[in-house]
């Protein structure tokens, strides 16, 4: 693998924005429902057109997480769904799509493992990425640090609540992607679609080209191709994860995620409006 | 060296800090300024020097335990936090949070709590000062503190159950922390101990050091040793910060042995535990080797938290404060001395503190002991009368 993980994050977002598109990067609990189960879902999404993908590292006490993330992440710690595990479908899932994927977790995991080994293993399992939910620019630097020496991008959260002051320490950490926090809140599914994306968006580009994907609160295609006409990409977690823990069998939510992601892409590739 | 206050990175030496999701990072910024301009605010300590005189009953009385220490071999003195308004030293952080909440024009708080206490004080500030109240508590604490549950509700608060992970304080902690991520243009959270993302263990340990300042006052001669139970470790904070780093004067935290250390059913983060994020700081904490966040157990619902405050474990680390433990039945025993020999029933946490101190009596002969009676036990007598059965 010649291309570094911040390089292919690079082409991803410059391809797109040379297509006059958005990406899709859905999320899903690494071993949910099983750890083979986990891949094959993953699989389904890229063949529906998920330009890439966040495996969730579980933690057992998700701050940043609503209650179906946080029942997954559950369900997959007691399946002895570790660090190490959550790796290992990392790299199955880079295999079996050749898409880009990033590890989501949080601080403690990380810090445990120790944060030089932590980078180095999740580079050495294909990932290009990594998003600490926890983590703010502020606590960011040695993370910071050990991503680039792996060649890993590390990504930084930008809220609807981050003042201008913030907003400049986040760009200037050089973030492989900013996070566009689209609602204040925790993640989870919302009626409405997000009224933060487009001056969030007008902030971040003010001041820097950084490519901006948009999370939380996106569960339709409708809340999607919003978020995505102001931004470079979407991130959806819990209505993939909700339909995998609902599924009555591994098969059955395969085939719900591949319509559902169709669905979502047809919003989100379709932005250049 | 003791701090006057964490670095700007909100540090006590390594511990300490804010990780916390950047949906709150400008509240905590928010609430650090908020806090520096009432503390240096004269009239801001007017108004809470004159709620906490007239309303909480401070100073609370420091008491010359004379049956206990005729029956220990020395002088046992009860810093009396049981008879401040609502039972406990809670009250201290949650009436200052309270008025900040105001200054800060919010008109809703949340909080968590565990035995109740934190609960019902901060439930009991909002009646005062006419703010909206809503309260996380664990399914296994309102189970056994179902008292404290009604308490809160009368005083117009609503109580929230969480049902995640074990339904205890770490829980509760983590569910409030949830309700400000969406929550916080409208909302304080009022943390109940020296925990949590920075400023809140700073600002709660100014707090409550008001507890070591009176002691300071009302001793006739300075105490050989200070004894405060510990959980996420406030009452203890806010006894012992005031003497930290005085060479005479020992500093003992007793944290829930639980079941007994070998168990691995406990609480006790500091002795027990290593350095890791938790709630928002890196903090001794009980953790597995993945860094999966531990169960702790106590038979006190306010020490069955497998945290600390982040000054505790950099107490801890700088040799400045010795944490020790008893277990859940030590503490049982201690309840029932205290009242058949002092006619008080102190709270399970502070029992506690009692109990290492009848525990270790004979290496306390001849000195003067100080125990910080944080609360008392009105709250847990149904728990105890069930054991008793």
């Amino acid at each position: 693998m010649s291309e570094s993980g911040i390089d292919r994050l690079a082409s991803l977002f410059a391809e797109a924005r040379a297509e006059g598109r958005a990406v899709l990067l859905p999320y899903l609990t690494a071993g949910i429902p099983s750890v083979d189960a986990s891949v094959e879902l993953f699989k389904a999404m890229a063949d529906a057109g998920a330009d890439g993908f966040e495996v969730g590292i579980p933690y057992a006490d998700p701050l940043m997480d609503g209650p179906v993330i946080m029942e997954a992440g559950e369900t997959a710690l007691a399946r002895g769904v570790t660090v190490a595990v959550a790796l290992e479908v990392v790299m199955r899932v880079v295999e079996a799509t050749g898409k880009p994927v990033l590890a989501m977790t949080y601080v403690n995991p990380v810090l445990r493992r120790g944060i030089d080994t932590f980078f180095g293993e999740v580079a050495a399992a294909g990932a290009c990425g990594v998003i600490i939910a926890d983590l703010p620019a502020d606590e960011a630097e040695p993370f910071t640090d050990a991503a680039r020496a792996a060649g890993i991008g590390l990504v930084l959260f930008v809220a609807p609540t981050t003042d201008d002051e913030r907003l400049k320490t986040i760009l200037e950490a050089d973030p492989a992607f900013v996070y566009a926090v689209a609602e204040v809140g925790v993640t989870g599914e919302r009626d409405t679609t997000s009224v933060n994306s487009a001056t969030l968006a007008a902030r971040i580009r003010e001041r820097s080209n950084v490519p901006i994907v948009f999370g939380v609160g996106i569960s339709t295609p409708a809340q999607a191709r919003a978020a995505a006409r102001h931004g470079d990409g979407v991130i959806v977690g819990t209505a993939i994860v909700r339909k995998v823990l609902e599924a009555s069998s591994a098969d059955v939510a395969a085939e719900q995620l591949s319509a559902f992601v169709r669905a979502l892409c047809a919003s989100v590739h379709s932005n250049n409006a | 060296m003791r701090l006057e206050k964490p670095d700007d990175r909100g540090r006590f030496g390594v511990f300490g800090g804010s990780f916390a999701p950047e949906t709150l990072m400008p509240a905590l910024s928010e609430l650090e300024e908020a806090f520096i301009d009432a503390w240096a605010d004269p009239s801001f300590h007017v108004e809470l020097d004159e709620l906490l005189m007239s309303y909480v009953g401070r100073p609370t009385p420091v008491f010359h335990a004379k049956r206990l220490s005729e029956e220990l071999g020395f002088e046992l003195w009860l810093k009396r936090e049981d008879l401040a308004h609502t039972g406990a030293h809670k009250i201290n952080n949650t009436i200052a949070q309270g008025l900040l909440t105001k200054r800060m024009g919010k008109p809703r708080v949340i909080a968590e709590t565990g035995a109740g206490q934190h609960g019902v004080a901060t439930a009991t500030a909002c009646a005062l000062l006419d703010l909206e109240c809503v309260v996380y508590m664990g399914q296994k604490d309102i189970e056994r503190q179902a008292l404290n549950v009604y308490r809160m509700e009368l005083l117009g608060a609503e109580v929230v159950p969480v049902v995640a992970g074990a339904g205890t304080l770490k829980d509760a902690v983590s569910a409030a922390l949830r309700d400000w991520v969406a929550s916080v243009e409208t909302t304080h959270y009022i943390i109940g101990s020296v925990v949590g993302p920075h400023p809140f263990p700073w600002m709660v340990r100014e707090f409550q050091k008001v507890i070591g300042e009176e002691l300071k006052v009302q001793m006739p001669t300075p105490p050989d040793v200070i004894v405060a139970p510990v959980g996420g470790g406030s009452n203890a904070m806010g006894i012992f910060y005031p003497y930290v780093g005085d060479p005479d004067i020992s500093l003992v935290g007793v944290e829930a042995g639980g079941l007994g250390i070998a168990t691995g059913k406990h609480g006790a983060s500091l002795g027990e535990g290593s350095p890791g994020v938790m709630h928002g700081a890196m903090t001794y904490m009980l953790q597995d080797e993945f860094g999966q966040v531990l169960e702790a157990h106590s038979i006190s619902a306010g020490l069955d938290y497998p945290g600390v405050g982040p000054e505790h474990s950099y107490f801890k680390d700088s040799g400045l404060v010795t944490y020790e433990s008893v277990t859940d039945d030590e503490s049982v025993v201690a309840f029932h001395r205290l009242a058949v020999t002092e006619g008080i029933i102190p709270a399970l946490e502070s029992a506690h503190g009692l109990a290492w101190i009848i525990r270790e009596a004979s290496r306390l002969a001849g000195r003067t002991v100080v125990l910080n009676l944080s609360g008392r036990g009105d709250k847990d007598v149904q728990q105890v009368a069930a054991l008793d059965e």
